[in-house]
């Protein structure tokens, strides 16, 4: 069953010129897509700068409101939800973001940070928050010292393993992980992949899972999206997709991906110019004019989602082989 | 491509490099540098005997996690250390000369001439308030006394080199009008502008999204097999090791505990600290459920350990490398290591 389920979801924003500005066109942050977090499971967004996915996570957070499109959680339209609902929602779907210097306050103490979430949300004693976030700080691998220290007093790795007892507190569905280990040294990067795989098996835990490392989302996704300029390019099964992408732009992502090895011989594919302006994103395929495999019809016609080789992708490519 | 062959240091730019240097371009010997309080009382070993080579042409990658010292080591052979930071022993035979004994006044004209450094942040190195041009001409018409107009052709033609689109209309622009992307390469160009020897990397591509990445490491490799440039990648992405380098050096705590030809060490790591760095990375292709992880944290560089700073991190350790660090052994393959187990391999290897 699909935890969250977004359907035609697009974010488009107005740029203006200056204060007063007219409108100087619309940027189509995220547009038309379509995707389902499945429960117990991860799903993986891939794509660079400018993609859309922070939009997606931010979308998919309540943070940001979809200008189109529709987003269901447990089968209820979150457009419909009532302030009860709202807040059901906003319990079960908790964040722990890139940076974990910035993202626990330095002036409070852990079992502060850690307790904020059950004082405001539920009504519990002092005595149950206290054995909650030592619970809490347990499943996440800290001694129950570390409650009452500050997070000046915590490398970078437990610092995370501290936002992830945080957002664990209300017992959410979902995680959204924004890039949550890339600011980690290498050695601890395989610590929080670990934990977070464990607590997703004890706790059925589903995760929006977004990070620019492809091996990372590789080895935690069940699902992969890519996405180029706020579409969604291909999307399948992350073993699938990762061993063969199919669409040109996954190809050369994957491609530009770093070897684990130094034997690795991989057929490089340097992808010319750099992403274009969403503000003028190219017309008919946003990703043809850096494609190697261009065709006329690419620049004319936008391509859409069909299935290939056991996933989806929109490229034209694929057209003949489909008929 | 662009001729960038008109300077008088690069009259042979395609020299086979072995053939003319038997002696390694830059050759490191038990180097330290330590930051020293101002009272003096605390002591941090930033880098520790650190014993390194790097041949002309060649492609050494430094790799360690924050606080192993990889920075404070490329810092240390520009001379361009902090003040709290001193050079407390080694040598550094750049060119024949040692770098640790030249004064200020003679490492200016090695530093960007001789040596160039490209830095994680382009940002950082671009000034915003001049132009492109001004800031790609300045070390040429520095180091070569060059008049403006001439030095400002020559950074049309870098521009060019490093792939800039329409480089005439790019020269007169701030950074501020260019991608992150096209800065990075910019800060290329200043980094060859004098045709150097040796050029020092340090995260250079950290910045930059997959993509461009790779143009960028295209691109730094083309530029020194066109110069025949000596490239210290300063990194902890073991990805890009594997991409790039053919030599490699793994620091941990300050010190380097393995040093060798990069594909010798991928296949059969001989320190503990390496093999548990390959094994926690994800790949692509594997089945695991879960990584190889390393447990604990690096050391304080203050307070080390007794014996080898890896050691209360280490799976294989035993009583020995609690109590004595262990020197760099010379192994059969022309690999280094710090490791009491490789000491073993060695004596095996004699008898």
């Amino acid at each position: 069953m699909a935890v969250i389920e977004a359907a035609g979801l697009s974010k488009h924003f107005q740029a203006r010129r200056g204060i007063f500005g007219g409108s100087r066109g619309v940027v189509r942050a995220v547009d038309d897509i379509s995707f389902a977090v499945e429960s117990g499971q991860t799903l993986g967004v891939v794509g660079e700068s400018g993609c859309g996915k922070t939009t997606t996570a931010k979308l998919v957070l309540g943070l940001e409101e979809p200008t189109g499109g529709s987003i269901r959680f447990e089968g209820r339209d979150l457009q419909g939800l009532d302030a009860a609902g709202r807040r059901h929602y906003r319990k079960s779907v908790q964040a722990v973001f890139q940076d974990p210097f910035a993202s626990l306050s330095p002036r409070m103490r852990i079992c502060d940070i850690i307790a904020e979430p059950l004082v405001t949300n539920e009504d519990l004693s002092a005595s149950d928050v206290r054995k909650r976030v030592l619970r809490l700080l347990d499943l996440v691998g800290l001694a129950e010292r570390s409650a009452d220290l500050f997070p000046h007093e915590f490398s970078g790795g437990q610092r995370q393993r501290i936002a992830i007892a945080r957002a664990l507190a209300l017992s959410p569905k979902l995680i959204v992980l924004d890039e949550p280990v890339s600011a980690l040294d290498v050695s601890i990067r395989a610590q929080i992949l670990n934990l977070l795989r464990d607590l997703q098996e004890e706790m059925g835990l589903s995760y929006l899972f977004i990070a620019h490392d492809l091996a990372a989302v590789a080895h935690m996704s069940h699902t992969i999206v890519v996405m180029y300029l706020g579409k969604i390019v291909e999307i399948g099964d992350a073993r699938t997709l990762a061993r063969a992408p199919k669409h040109p732009y996954t190809e050369a992502l994957f491609s530009a991906a770093l070897p684990s090895h130094p034997d690795e011989r991989r057929e490089e594919i340097i992808l010319p110019g750099e992403v274009p302006s969403p503000l003028n994103p190219p017309s008919g395929c946003r990703f043809h004019p850096r494609c190697p495999q261009a065709m006329p019809r690419c620049g004319r016609e936008e391509p859409v989602l069909a299935p290939v080789a056991g996933r989806f992708v929109a490229c034209h490519l694929y057209d003949q082989a489909r008929q | 491509m662009s001729n960038l062959t008109h300077s008088s240091v690069s009259s042979e730019p395609h020299r086979p490099v072995a053939a003319v240097m038997n002696r390694p371009l830059l050759e490191i010997d038990n180097l330290s540098t330590h930051y020293i309080s101002q009272q003096g009382t605390r002591v941090v070993r930033a880098v520790d005997d650190v014993s390194l080579r790097i041949n002309a042409g060649e492609t050494l990658g430094i790799v360690g996690e924050s606080g192993s010292g990889k920075s404070t080591l490329a810092l240390t052979i520009l001379r361009v250390l902090p003040t709290a930071a001193h050079i407390v022993g080694g040598s550094m035979m750049f060119e024949g000369q040692d770098l640790v004994r030249k004064s200020d006044a003679e490492m200016r004209h090695v530093r960007g001439k001789r040596i160039a450094m490209i830095l994680q942040d382009p940002m950082a190195s671009l000034n915003p308030l001049f132009t492109i041009g001004d800031q790609v001409a300045e070390p040429i018409r520095v180091h070569e006394g060059t008049g403006r107009t001439a030095a400002w052709k020559r950074a049309i033609e870098l521009l060019k080199s490093v792939r800039i689109p329409s480089p005439e209309t790019r020269v007169t622009q701030h950074p501020h009008e260019m991608s992150g992307g096209m800065r990075q390469r910019i800060v290329g160009a200043i980094g060859i502008s004098c045709e150097p020897r040796l050029l020092i990397a340090d995260e250079p591509t950290t910045s930059l999204d997959l993509t461009i990445q790779a143009q960028y490491l295209s691109l730094l490799r083309e530029l020194q097999r066109r110069h025949g440039l000596a490239l210290i990648f300063i990194t902890h992405n073991l990805g890009i090791v594997a991409r790039m380098c053919d030599q490699l050096a793994v620091m941990y705590a300050g010190r380097v505990v393995e040093q060798g030809p990069v594909s010798r060490i991928f296949n059969a790591p001989a320190h503990p600290y390496t093999e548990a760095l390959l094994n926690s990375i994800p790949r692509m292709t594997d089945n695991r459920k879960r990584l190889t992880a390393i447990e604990g944290q690096p050391p304080d560089l203050s307070a080390m350990p007794h014996g080898c700073a890896f050691a209360p991190r280490c799976p294989a350790a035993f009583d020995r490398c609690h109590k004595d660090t262990p020197p760099e052994f010379n192994l059969a393959d022309g690999r280094t290591a710090r490791c009491w187990l490789a000491s073993a391999s060695v004596q095996r290897g004699a008898a």
